[in-house]
């Protein structure tokens, strides 16, 4: 049994709407060891993103637990968590917006190097600027460009280069390639894959694209409308999905093997408003295997075989899409 | 043929179109003339679209996907485009030559796109059912109240409750929004329709919906399609043909067994071999190395020769054309017949 690096208990993140209240993330608890990733699945508004950056404290989490190797970050002040950061660290999705227009590559990835004040002369910093640029794949010719003069594959470098400028253990990527034509796509995964082999990163990789997820994470966690619904090693997930939500995702990936012509689920309705929830199960409106008992509680996620999860009062024995 | 009846007047499909294909086009080359530069977006090619069928255009990001169906409706601004083509018949008819009132009867009579974005390609100022109407309006002449009518029919038919066509666009969700989409694309049956990545916006569940939603109308009306996207998956599920276009070029075309069992272009291949195999997740990702290139060089030989992990020393410095394997398959790639070249997919 490996290392347990982050342990996230019960995380909750409301936020106040003239509405109602809205419960993004709704009581979410998982476990990633050393080295590992998690791929966190759903789709928009599910609260995947939200569970990432309340991790990070990038929005302050209403209440539950983190701890990260060993200490629970949620206790933390503001100076002890700048310097926790050095720690963890974040890629965001649009490598578009996410990078000061008016900054210099070198200028870009020095920034987390000042602000953590990781080294004290300009050659360090330069040397290390450099070092940084050739890890993640950026010639050393783009030293002085600026981000619009270059496409969304190299911009998304930049992204990882200033995560990785800090020496963190744990890297958030919030769908890191969702705005990334395929070719670039893989370039920008294969490279993710290999900085965490060389740097023994542990990722949490949120996306809604599951093929992606499935390829890239070892256990992959799917959230509907604020809470897990079902967590399993990925082959478990894609071989034998228990949730009827987890089910119909897989259908819906279009396939590109022709010969494979595979039954799609087609779900009634779209994801409801997460302002004032059922008390139910969430997903029972949308269920084409819904029945009476499912509208008497919330059903809660619990381990129906070794490490494969699933909040359902009917999990489902068929098979999945493998 | 008759397609619906109203108090005394009679609306008739404008004249079916008979010949076998609906779009034919022939050598178009788009660029555009900017102040710094010129962009040649599309380089010379051919397309035709049987009726009834459904062809694929795929390529990443500047493949000139989009310059190439804009231009079938005589979509591009003039300046900075400049359109060339030896012709583009729709249904027969050469757009290039076509006057400004003709086209417009055209463009939604017999000829209509969805547009990637449901979010802003809806004008948020009026209801979707006065959006839909409008086509009617315009092409069926029919009164407002008229029009207003039919346009509850279309959204029952795209499967939106016809009581919700006095809402506003930001009323809907992304899905129900590309829904509406569809609806006012169809309004007036059209016989060819353009969908520009029309789920991309979409989660994948929602995907599902709309992807089926427009196979069941394309049998109901028997509407030919042309779908553009980059994800091979919607390719393989929805498509009949496939060209797949790269640099302003199609580098291979064919039906979809040829293109997706018997791939021929290294393009192809290396669009394959960048997807997770979803049979054996431990395989590594072969993507193709480098960028697209910049569109304002003009190559001397194959504008994919830099990135091509089979190009010899002839494939920088001499044009491909357009080689038929089969009656069906083509491929623009010199050295597709050379014994030592044998392509290599994964099986996904």
């Amino acid at each position: 049994m490996s290392e347990v690096l982050l342990k996230v208990i019960d995380l909750k993140k409301y936020f106040k709407t003239p509405k109602g209240m809205l419960r993004a993330v709704d009581g979410v608890s998982f476990t990633i060891e050393k080295g590992k990733t998690l791929g966190i699945v759903g789709e928009s508004g599910c609260g995947k993103s939200t569970t990432g950056r309340s991790i990070l404290r990038l929005t302050e989490p209403t209440s539950g637990q983190v701890i990260f190797d060993g200490k629970d970050i949620l206790k933390l002040s503001k100076k002890e968590m700048v310097a926790m950061r050095k720690e963890m660290q974040i890629i965001f999705q649009d490598p578009f917006s996410s990078l000061d227009p008016k900054m210099t590559v070198s200028q870009l990835i020095k920034e987390p190097l000042v602000i953590h004040k990781i080294y004290t002369n300009n050659e360090d910093i330069e040397k290390r600027i450099r070092e940084l640029m050739e890890l993640v794949g950026l010639t050393p010719r783009l030293y002085d460009s600026y981000p619009h003069e270059l496409d969304g594959g190299r911009r998304q470098r930049i992204g990882i280069a200033r995560a990785l400028a800090v020496n963190p253990k744990f890297i958030v990527c919030d769908e890191p390639v969702s705005a990334l034509d395929v070719s670039i796509q893989a370039q920008i995964l294969n490279l993710l894959k290999e900085l965490q082999e060389k740097l023994d990163l542990t990722y949490i990789f949120v996306t809604h694209d599951l093929s992606v997820v499935y390829y890239f994470a070892d256990d992959i966690a799917v959230m509907y409308l604020g809470k897990l619904v079902e967590k399993a090693p990925a082959e478990e997930l894609f071989a034998n999905p228990k949730h009827p939500y987890t089910q119909a995702l897989l259908s819906a990936i279009p396939s590109v093997d022709i010969r494979k012509k595979k039954e799609r689920i087609i779900l009634k309705g779209e994801i409801t408003s997460p302002i004032n929830l059922p008390d139910y199960c969430r997903f029972a409106n949308r269920c084409s295997y819904c029945q009476q008992d499912c509208k008497n509680g919330d059903p809660k996620l619990v381990e129906i075989s070794p490490n494969h999860f699933v909040a359902c009062f009917h999990p489902l024995g068929k098979e999945g899409i493998l | 043929m008759k397609i619906f009846e109203r108090k005394n007047i009679i609306v008739q499909q404008p004249e079916i179109f008979e010949g076998e294909y609906v779009l034919d086009v022939e050598d178009l080359k788009i660029r555009y003339e900017t102040d710094d530069a010129v962009v040649y977006a599309v380089n010379g090619i051919d397309l035709k679209l049987k009726r009834k069928q459904t062809l694929g255009l795929v390529g990443e990001t500047g493949a000139g996907k989009t310059s190439t169906v804009l231009a079938l409706l005589k979509l591009i601004p003039t300046p900075p485009g400049v359109v060339e083509a030896k012709k583009i018949l729709v249904n027969g008819k050469d757009v290039m030559t076509l006057s400004d009132k003709e086209l417009q009867h055209i463009r939604g009579n017999e000829i209509a796109m969805v547009f990637q974005d449901p979010m802003t390609s809806l004008d948020p100022v009026y209801t979707v059912g006065e959006q839909i109407a409008e086509s009617y309006m315009i092409h069926d002449k029919l009164s407002k109240k008229e029009a207003l009518e039919e346009a509850k029919k279309m959204l029952e038919i795209v499967g939106i409750p016809a009581e919700r066509s006095t809402d506003f666009p930001y009323q809907f969700s992304g899905g129900m929004k590309q829904r509406v989409v569809i609806a006012i694309a169809l309004a007036c049956r059209p016989n060819i329709l353009i969908a520009d990545e029309p789920t991309t916006a979409l989660d994948v569940t929602i995907q599902s919906q709309v992807l089926d939603l427009m196979k069941k109308l394309n049998e109901q009306y028997q509407t030919s399609t042309i779908m553009i996207t980059h994800d091979l998956g919607i390719v393989a599920e929805t498509c009949d043909e496939v060209a797949v276009m790269y640099a302003g070029q199609i580098v291979e075309k064919g039906t979809l067994e040829d293109v997706f069992e018997n791939t021929k272009h290294p393009y192809t291949e290396g669009l394959f071999n960048s997807l997770p195999n979803m049979n054996d997740r431990n395989s590594k990702l072969n993507p193709i190395k480098g960028l697209i290139p910049d569109p304002t060089i003009v190559f001397a030989g194959c504008p994919f020769a830099e990135r091509c992990r089979y190009a010899k020393e002839k494939c920088f410095k001499q044009k491909p054309t357009v080689k038929h394997l089969s009656e069906s398959h083509q491929v623009k790639c010199l050295r597709y017949d050379e014994v030592d070249f044998k392509i290599e997919r994964a099986l996904k």
